[in-house]
């Protein structure tokens, strides 16, 4: 089982690395920023606080997922661990999908720890679905940090990556409404940046409608299939991530 | 070299003071779509943030400015008690009659578009029409409209025969006789309790109105 000896590998070394204690600093700020802020909330502050903590740690669980799995990666690379490991008798696959599933083991376990203080604000069920929803994300973030790191070999140029691709396909959605906005031109230029921002949009996943604070606030969407679809998505978006990683891997040790 | 450092940061700052009171006028407000984007999709915790940022400055002299901030957080998350709350008891609540005129009429416009779960904000600007502003028709109107968009069952029975109660102090007892009378024939009223208090009510109407009559 060496697939699940890396995975393993990869937990202990995000346990050593300091994780935990960057997972405890991220609920003690969401925590602290949110009680804070409903003090001065006029009403719903109780929302407001689920909202704050919500947002706050799903861009943590996101931010450490992504450093971690660079920083990881990045280490393996320059004390020449790597290479020590592609010269023992184990496929290329074994090593790649090994090191991921341990990332998106992490991940899920980010997910866990950051959805149960959700449950002093919010319905078990609508938290489950939301640490669900995280923990999904966080795997998707690990692939994409994992395809980065190894594609680019460079922390900086690999972070900018993960956080860019991040960014541009939570935002992807807005950015898709501003560009077919009432208000625009039928112009050919406007066409044209229509039909560009479409094109983009097809080829990243719709992380705006995953892991919403609105199903904290007003309770799990109705009937599941939108859910099972937004998370069959990121699932598929994954495996692409995943596909286009161990190609390029296989690809530049040949 | 360490001390001196801090010492001239701990300087600067304190002669620059708070950066929060050199902001004092409320600035415009962006577009929907902008604060879309920059909500990153998380469009209801950035409209709590947003609101609170608002309400961060004093209630400005251009209303219309602020009506459309709230507009804008509403279209956020139209679900949000929070912006009506505060146009009602906060925004509209302020010594100047235009102003407060305006901020009742942004209630009713939001609350038309989505009366189940608004319907409190219009039953205070109702209120408010009443009794600060002293203008009973316009009172009448949000109380009328009230009563005939709101079917959520949460509605309390104060808020549904409000319009009869201003048609009273309007002194026009026909009118109040015939909206609480619809009211009742309406079959909205499911609690005993209330709709005997309603019978009463309109009982009272009718004596009162026959009185009128004869004198």
């Amino acid at each position: 089982m060496p697939t699940a000896i890396l995975a393993r590998l990869v937990l202990i070394e995000a346990r050593r690395g300091g994780l935990p204690w960057l997972t405890a600093a991220a609920l003690a700020l969401a925590l602290v920023l949110a009680a804070f802020l409903s003090q001065v909330a006029l009403t719903e502050a109780r929302s407001l606080q689920l909202a704050v903590i919500a947002a706050v740690l799903r861009a943590c669980a996101v931010f450490l997922v992504a450093v971690q799995v660079t920083a990881s990666v990045m280490r393996e690379v320059n004390d020449k661990g790597l290479e020590l490991m592609l010269s023992l008798p184990l496929a290329r696959a074994s090593h790649y999908l090994g090191r991921f599933l341990g990332y998106s083991a992490m991940a899920a376990a980010l997910a866990f720890v950051f959805a149960l203080p959700l449950l002093a604000w919010a319905a078990p069920g609508a938290v489950a679905l939301w640490g669900l929803s995280l923990a999904l994300e966080g795997a998707l973030v690990a692939a994409a940090a994992l395809f980065f790191s190894m594609t680019l070999a460079q922390p900086v140029p690999a972070i900018a990556a993960t956080a860019g691709l991040y960014l541009l396909a939570r935002s992807m959605a807005a950015i898709q409404a501003i560009a077919a906005g009432p208000l625009v031109d039928a112009s050919l230029p406007q066409q044209a940046a229509r039909f560009c921002v479409d094109a983009v949009a097809l080829l990243l996943p719709r992380l705006d409608a995953v892991t919403r604070s609105e199903w904290l606030l007003y309770g799990a969407p109705p009937g599941g299939a939108a859910f099972a679809s937004a998370m069959g998505a990121v699932a598929i978006y994954i495996a692409l991530l995943a596909a286009a990683g161990l190609f390029d891997f296989y690809r530049r040790n040949n | 070299m360490l001390a001196a450092a801090l010492a001239a940061q701990l300087a600067m700052r304190t002669g620059s003071g708070s950066s929060a009171a050199a902001v004092v006028e409320l600035p415009p407000p962006p577009s929907p779509q902008a604060l879309r984007l920059a909500s990153f999709g998380e469009s209801a915790t950035l409209a709590r943030v947003a609101m609170l940022y608002v309400q961060a400055f004093d209630p400005p002299r251009d209303y219309l400015r602020l009506i459309g901030w709230l507009r804008d957080i509403l279209d956020l998350d139209p679900r949000s008690q929070y912006p009506l709350f505060v146009a009602a008891r906060v925004y509209a609540e302020v010594p100047d009659p235009a102003r407060a005129r305006l901020m009742l009429d942004f209630i009713h416009e939001q609350y038309l578009l989505d009366p189940d779960r608004r319907w409190s904000s219009l039953a205070h600007a109702a209120l408010l029409a009443k009794h600060r502003l002293r203008d009973l028709p316009l009172a009448r109107r949000y109380a009328a409209d009230l009563q005939r968009h709101t079917t959520a069952a949460d509605v309390p029975l104060w808020a549904k025969q409000m319009e009869v109660f201003i048609l009273e102090d309007m002194n026009e007892l026909e009118a109040a006789r015939i909206v609480l009378g619809g009211l009742l024939a309406s079959g909205t009223i499911r609690d005993a309790d209330e709709e005997r208090f309603l019978r009463r009510k309109l009982e009272e109407l009718e004596q009162r109105s026959r009185q009128q009559g004869f004198k």
